[in-house]
């Protein structure tokens, strides 16, 4: 049982994360200091709660974005099944594809947290990074494809049909 | 167990002290956040996938068990230690207290040297930790950027073209990298500077804080300088910024000590030999006294007033001082004070065998 960082008599029951300055901080507390420090919060379970701070910042989008405030609470993540209203109120993303489901909404709260940034500009991982370049060269080479047959030049069609095969090929072999 | 061996075996290498700038930079530490594409992050993934997360980087240890650029790596499940043993990881600054306490199937994986970290399943799936001691952000970054590269080989990452790693918690996505430097500022703090330098350093996009005690104390004078923003800028950007500014406040905690010296070096003497004869004299001590004390002692040895006694005297009783180390080395669970008694005694078998050495 850990004790409790205030006191270091009494087990620690509480324990919480507090955003200060952009900077988390880890706290655990027993029941009597957490009183006398002001932290007892609604409902004992407060390990993610207290992303209330970033929670303040999501619901400040704009009103009126793709239907009604309700619609947008329910919306879920198809992969790992998290509402935006579970995800507003922790601050926290689910899985990887949570980032797409409620990526526009996020902006606004990324912005604040990074300032002004919302693009990322550092590493690419190296191995899943070629991988991403190689489906954006597919999709370049299948539209250049789509416009060669629209316009009859069956020679060069011809030959970017080759080059996807090559291209699939390679995808497949990742 | 003699004292000695136990702490040659308690320390990791960071606590050893060394490095540049080792006179006022404790360690410096790079941290990389990255997630797995296809699995729910930690705290809304079930059981079975996160056992999964843990089965995946222990086929790749396995697989590699004689990297020769990393050492021997070895996994340990959370659930496979008591909670003292766990407490003393915390302490050393290899696991956060989060993946201790309340990481459903938390895992960590560590070097010999105890310099590389990998927490699995805490807030992110992988924590990549490399702590260096003094100022060696670069090295440190180095290593964790070539430790993400051959994770990666056996690893598909949550990552995106236009957010870039993705991360549980909003403040990390991006690069998922968090640089810090530990330094110890005892001139900046005696002058009462700190309140003047502190805002112009958040200012600049950096957090500072104090890494022992609570809200905006700074116990032992010692004080965490990490970036803020993850997203928008590269990793050398960000290492660069903090380097720069961490390269200031040196400069600043130097002329410091020098200006108290020339100004008031009588004061300044009677404060550090009056703690380091509680230390070496106590026979109760409580751990707010001992790491004022501690950061005396040490002032008093980088500005050359105590030529018996190592400098890596902070690094290393700060830590052992804690509540964990102190219960681990006396193999029992012990009341506060019982363990303001061991930490007295620690702490003058520590320092009598220094002056034994000489
Ligand atoms: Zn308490
Ligand atoms: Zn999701």
């Amino acid at each position: 049982m850990m004790q409790c960082q205030e006191c270091g008599q009494r087990p620690a029951t509480l324990h919480f994360t507090k955003i200060i300055n952009g900077q988390k901080n880890e706290y655990h507390l027993c029941e009597v200091c957490a009183k006398d420090k002001g932290e007892v919060l609604p409902g004992l379970n407060n390990s993610f709660s207290i992303h209330n701070l970033l929670s303040g910042l999501l619901s400040f989008e704009p009103s009126g974005v793709g239907g009604g405030a309700a619609q947008i609470q329910t919306q879920r993540c198809d992969r790992c099944g998290l509402t935006y209203s579970q995800f507003s109120k922790s601050g926290f993303f689910g899985c990887a594809h949570c980032y797409e489901v409620f990526g526009q909404r996020v902006e606004p709260l990324l912005r604040k947290v990074h300032s002004g940034n919302v693009i990322h500009h550092g590493k690419i991982p190296r191995r899943s990074g070629s991988r991403l370049q190689l489906k954006r060269e597919l999709e370049y080479k299948k539209k250049q494809l789509k416009r060669a047959v629209e316009q009859e030049e069956f020679e060069l069609a011809a030959r970017l049909r080759d080059e996807i095969r090559a291209l699939e090929k390679q995808w497949s072999n990742f | 167990m003699s004292l000695n061996r136990f702490i040659s075996r308690a320390l990791s290498d960071w606590m050893k002290g060394g490095g540049p700038e080792a006179d006022i930079v404790i360690s410096s530490r790079i941290r990389l956040a990255r997630n797995l594409m296809d699995t729910p992050f930690p705290w809304v993934a079930t059981k079975e996938q996160l056992e999964t997360v843990i089965s995946k980087l222990a086929a790749i240890i396995e697989k590699s068990k004689n990297n020769e650029a990393l050492g021997r790596l070895e996994l340990i499940r959370m659930d496979r230690l008591n909670s003292l043993e766990r407490q003393v990881l915390v302490e050393k600054h290899l696991i956060s207290p989060h993946l201790a306490n309340e990481a459903r199937a938390g895992a960590v994986i560590l070097s010999q040297n105890e310099s590389i970290s990998i927490m699995i399943n805490e807030e992110d799936h992988l924590r990549i930790q490399c702590l260096f001691p003094g100022f060696q952000l670069e090295e440190a970054w180095n290593q964790a950027n070539s430790i993400d590269d051959w994770l990666e080989i056996n690893l598909d990452y949550a990552f995106d073209e236009k957010r870039g790693y993705l991360t549980t918690c909003s403040t990390n996505v991006g690069t998922g990298l968090r640089a810090s430097v530990v330094v110890h500022l005892p001139a900046l703090v005696m002058t009462k500077q700190m309140n003047r330098i502190l805002p112009a350093i958040n200012q600049l996009g950096l957090v500072v804080r104090g890494i022992y005690g609570e809200g905006s104390e700074a116990l032992g004078n010692i004080f965490q300088i990490s970036n803020q923003i993850t997203l928008g800028r590269s990793e050398q950007e960000i290492i660069e910024d903090l380097r720069n500014v961490a390269k200031q406040l040196i400069d600043q905690e130097r002329k410091a000590r020098q200006r108290l010296m020339e100004s008031s070096r009588i004061m300044v003497e009677d404060k550090i030999f009056r703690s380091y004869g509680i230390l070496s004299q106590a026979r109760v001590i409580e751990s707010k006294e001992a790491m004022q004390r501690i950061s005396d002692v040490r002032l008093g040895i980088d500005l050359g007033l105590l030529p018996g006694v190592s400098a890596t005297i902070l690094n290393e009783l700060i830590v052992l001082t804690q509540p964990g180390f102190l219960q681990q080395y006396a193999g029992q669970m012990l009341s506060p004070e019982e363990r303001d008694i061991r930490r007295a005694k620690l702490i003058r078998e520590r320092l009598a065998e220094q002056m034994d050495l000489n």
